[in-house]
């Protein structure tokens, strides 16, 4: 037996090499070069001054002492080794992952279930659509805001006041380590489940009717017909929402800020907040160098999950 | 002219404009120089018309300084954002505990040759004068108010717990009993504590001084954290006892100074500690009913008690130019300083202050000496408006309890290490205290070696 024998044979079509013409500067000016570049240029002074070159600078200042006022000092990998060995770090670390498990529970199958739903629904889509919209249209700090007030621990707290029409609480919300987390989750979900619900719907739109047709013929279900047909047309949006939503939550920054500082006692400290902490939170100057080395190693972190998840699944796209 | 040039001379109009937009300077284009200075943000109209009088009043004594102001108060969370992102106001105000430190640094502008040539610069209390001197004595940051703490208490609600309010608690059991009957009574929080922010190590720092400990022991200038003191344990098994077993500490904590103020004024605390002089911002931020209020002194426990004493510093931005420099110290000198030393300006701005409906006479600490405050507050009698009676448990014993000034190395991140330990006490009821402690001083040693 020989290995080749099981080769199909291919044809190969190989197209005659195409020789590239090399355009003269004056080519270039003349076919308009110039003035696309003109009309790149704003968005390359901003996109230089506000994204490359602080991304390059953070990266310089993680080898440095600092207090952006005096000459910074070069001190190789102290601030890295400081990082690496304060042990709230792993605490953020842990708080991080489980605010993304969480986030993932409730973030992942909530807009998806929604989403399925509202294209099922024939009458006043564009209704829940935008109903499903609005959080995300609410200014974040405004709906941190208005959650917080919702939050409040006292027995005449909105939710608690709920609870009790139940015979349930009051709940401690905030006010507690062990459900301070799943509370900054909850409204992370409400704030970003409309976005997302979009996504799907349209995606949801690109699926065949025929897919579900031959489905109805071959006696599927709803269940059948959402196992079989939508969720794997939707596949790669799937992938693209799931490592999406697993990069934002682990930046989450904004709701343990304004909720609850991190707190109580660190229960809601995040990597963000920690390094956020490093930065500002000395008030005599911060220490910018760990501040900036706990960023590089978080987009380190994220780059490899990044560039694994998507060698892993390469093959489970929509076709 | 082909339209693909006008465009690309369009998009270049553009994209110079908004990088001109990006420029700025010290000089206005009357040639005066522009001095930005800071105001409490949040204030009602009254208190912001009584600052603009104050700036309008400035400006005609000093024709060429064109004064601009922008929102800005001390707050640990953002100050060093805004000190690295150089937008600070050129005159902006800074707690006692972080003055050395900016210094040392160089964080903020030298101005001291300027502060020397000021006419009472050598009557500062020498004790207030440090928080704003370089290793060398020369004053960087102008010392501009100082504080005691203080207990403030709502009368309202100690009347409706069936409390006298004229008769405050003198000492923690009665603190506790109070609170307990308010929590009983009311339904809101007998007592609270701040707790972000590093308001909770300021606090928990006030209450150690309180029972007779402290924080930090210094040698020269060598610094050793004794943050696990037996009075601390004390102090913090006052607060478990309250919020675990009377259950009088309400249901949050997580308070910063904002938070805290904000709930009192609206009738939902029976008691805190804050500086002393907080009644001007419960005012003119919080709109607190004038008959609500009360403040009287913080028990002390023992011998070796006090009250932790602070204050505020002015200090220039450290990138302001020569002649902003100067106009800054004119500015301190006017409105900050000049009022404490000098009969007209005393009364001129008290004046205009009442005239604005805000608040004349909240009880201070002296940054020069007793009599000096007496001579001033005898100049501004007439328009005192704040309850004096109400203020009184607190103003004749104020200048008897011994003032002890803040710890003085890496306080702040100090403070923020206590935040965790009094948060933990207050969400944990099996929070293990002296372990907390015990790890909390570890780490403060750390800071406190590392400067």
């Amino acid at each position: 037996m020989t290995v080749t024998a099981d080769k199909p044979a291919v044809t190969t079509h190989t197209r005659p090499p195409v020789r590239r013409r090399r355009r003269s500067p004056a080519t270039w000016v003349r076919g308009g070069g110039l003035g696309a570049l003109v009309f790149l240029l704003p968005m390359l002074v901003v996109f230089t001054a506000f994204s490359w070159y602080p991304i390059v600078e953070s990266v310089v200042m993680s080898f440095q002492q600092t207090n952006l006022i005096t000459a910074p000092v070069f001190v190789g990998l102290d601030n890295f080794r400081a990082v690496l060995t304060d042990p709230l770090l792993w605490t953020a670390v842990r708080n991080t992952a489980w605010f993304a498990l969480l986030a993932l529970l409730f973030g992942f199958p909530v807009p998806l279930v929604a989403a399925v739903l509202m294209s099922e629904v024939r009458r006043w889509r564009g209704l829940y659509s935008a109903l499903a919209y609005l959080p995300v249209v609410i200014p974040p700090v405004v709906a941190v805001l208005l959650w917080k007030f919702c939050y409040d621990a006292g027995p005449n707290g909105v939710f608690n006041t709920m609870l009790r029409a139940v015979g349930l609480g009051p709940l401690p919300w905030l006010q507690d380590s062990s459900s301070a987390m799943v509370s900054l989750v909850v409204e992370a979900t409400w704030a970003a489940a409309g976005g997302t619900i979009i996504i799907y719907l349209a995606a949801l739109t690109s699926v065949s009717p025929d897919l579900y047709e031959a489905a109805e013929i071959d006696g599927a279900s709803v269940w059948g017909k959402i196992w079989h047909v939508t969720l794997p047309q939707l596949r790669g949006v799937l992938l693209i929402t799931f490592i999406l939503q697993i990069i934002g939550t682990a930046q989450v920054f904004l709701e343990p800020f304004l909720f609850t500082g991190g707190g109580p006692a660190h229960a809601t400290t995040t990597i963000l907040l920690l390094i956020y902490d490093y930065a500002f939170a000395g008030t005599l100057g911060g220490d910018y160098g760990s501040a900036t080395a706990l960023s590089v190693l978080l987009a380190l972190v994220l780059a490899v999950f990044s560039a694994l998840y998507f060698r892993l699944t390469r093959g489970w796209g929509t076709s | 002219m082909s339209w693909k040039l006008v465009t690309t001379g369009a998009a270049l109009a553009v994209a110079a404009t908004a990088l001109a937009g990006c420029a700025g300077g010290a000089t206005s284009s009357d040639g005066r120089t522009v001095l930005t200075v800071s105001i409490d943000p949040g204030l009602d109209k009254g208190a912001v018309a009584a600052f603009t009088s104050r700036v309008k009043q400035f400006e005609t004594a000093n024709p060429g300084i064109d004064v601009r102001t922008e929102e800005f108060k001390w707050d640990a969370t953002t100050f060093t954002a805004k000190l690295a992102g150089g937008t600070l106001p050129d005159v902006f105000t800074l707690p006692f505990t972080d003055g050395r430190g900016l210094i040392q640094r160089r964080q903020v502008a030298d101005i001291s040759g300027l502060v020397r040539a000021l006419p009472y610069f050598s009557a500062f209390s020498p004790q207030i004068a440090k928080a704003g001197e370089a290793e060398d004595g020369g004053m960087w940051a102008v010392p501009i108010s100082a504080y005691g703490q203080a207990l403030h208490y709502n009368r309202s609600l100690f009347t409706q717990a069936g409390l006298n309010p004229d008769n405050p608690p003198s000492t923690w059991d009665e603190v506790r009993a109070d609170a307990r009957q308010i929590a009983q009574r009311t339904g809101q929080a007998g007592y609270a504590e701040m707790t972000t922010d590093n308001t909770g190590g300021w606090i928990l720092t006030t209450l150690d001084y309180a029972f007779g400990g402290r924080t930090e022991q210094l040698a020269g200038d060598q610094a050793k954290s004794t943050v696990d003191n037996q009075q601390l344990v004390d102090a913090l098994g006052t607060l478990h006892t309250m919020r675990w077993d009377d259950n009088s500490m309400g249901s949050n904590f997580l308070y910063d100074w904002n938070g805290i103020n904000q709930d009192f004024a609206a009738g939902r605390i029976g008691m805190y500690v804050s500086g002393g002089a907080n009644y001007g911002s419960l005012r003119a931020q919080n709109a607190i009913k004038p008959a609500d209020y009360g403040v009287t002194t913080l028990p002390l426990v023992g011998k070796n008690a006090g009250v932790l004493g602070g204050g505020t510093l002015a200090a220039v931005s450290a990138s302001a130019a020569d002649q902003v420099k100067a106009a800054a110290v004119k500015w301190i000198d006017f409105y900050y300083m000049r009022k404490q030393t000098d009969q007209a300006a005393a009364v001129a701005d008290a004046k205009t202050t009442a005239d604005s409906g805000e608040v004349v006479g909240a009880p201070e600490l002296p940054v020069f000496d007793k009599a000096q405050y007496d001579r001033r507050m005898g100049w501004i009698s007439q328009y005192v408006n704040v309850p004096v009676k109400q203020m009184a448990p607190y103003t004749d014993k104020m200048f008897d309890q011994p003032l002890v000034p803040e710890p003085t190395k890496s306080t702040q991140q100090v403070y923020a290490l206590l935040d965790t330990v009094v948060q933990k006490v207050l969400t944990d009821r099996d929070a293990d205290i002296n372990a907390l402690l015990a790890d909390a001083q570890r780490q403060a040693q750390t800071l406190v070696d590392r400067g």
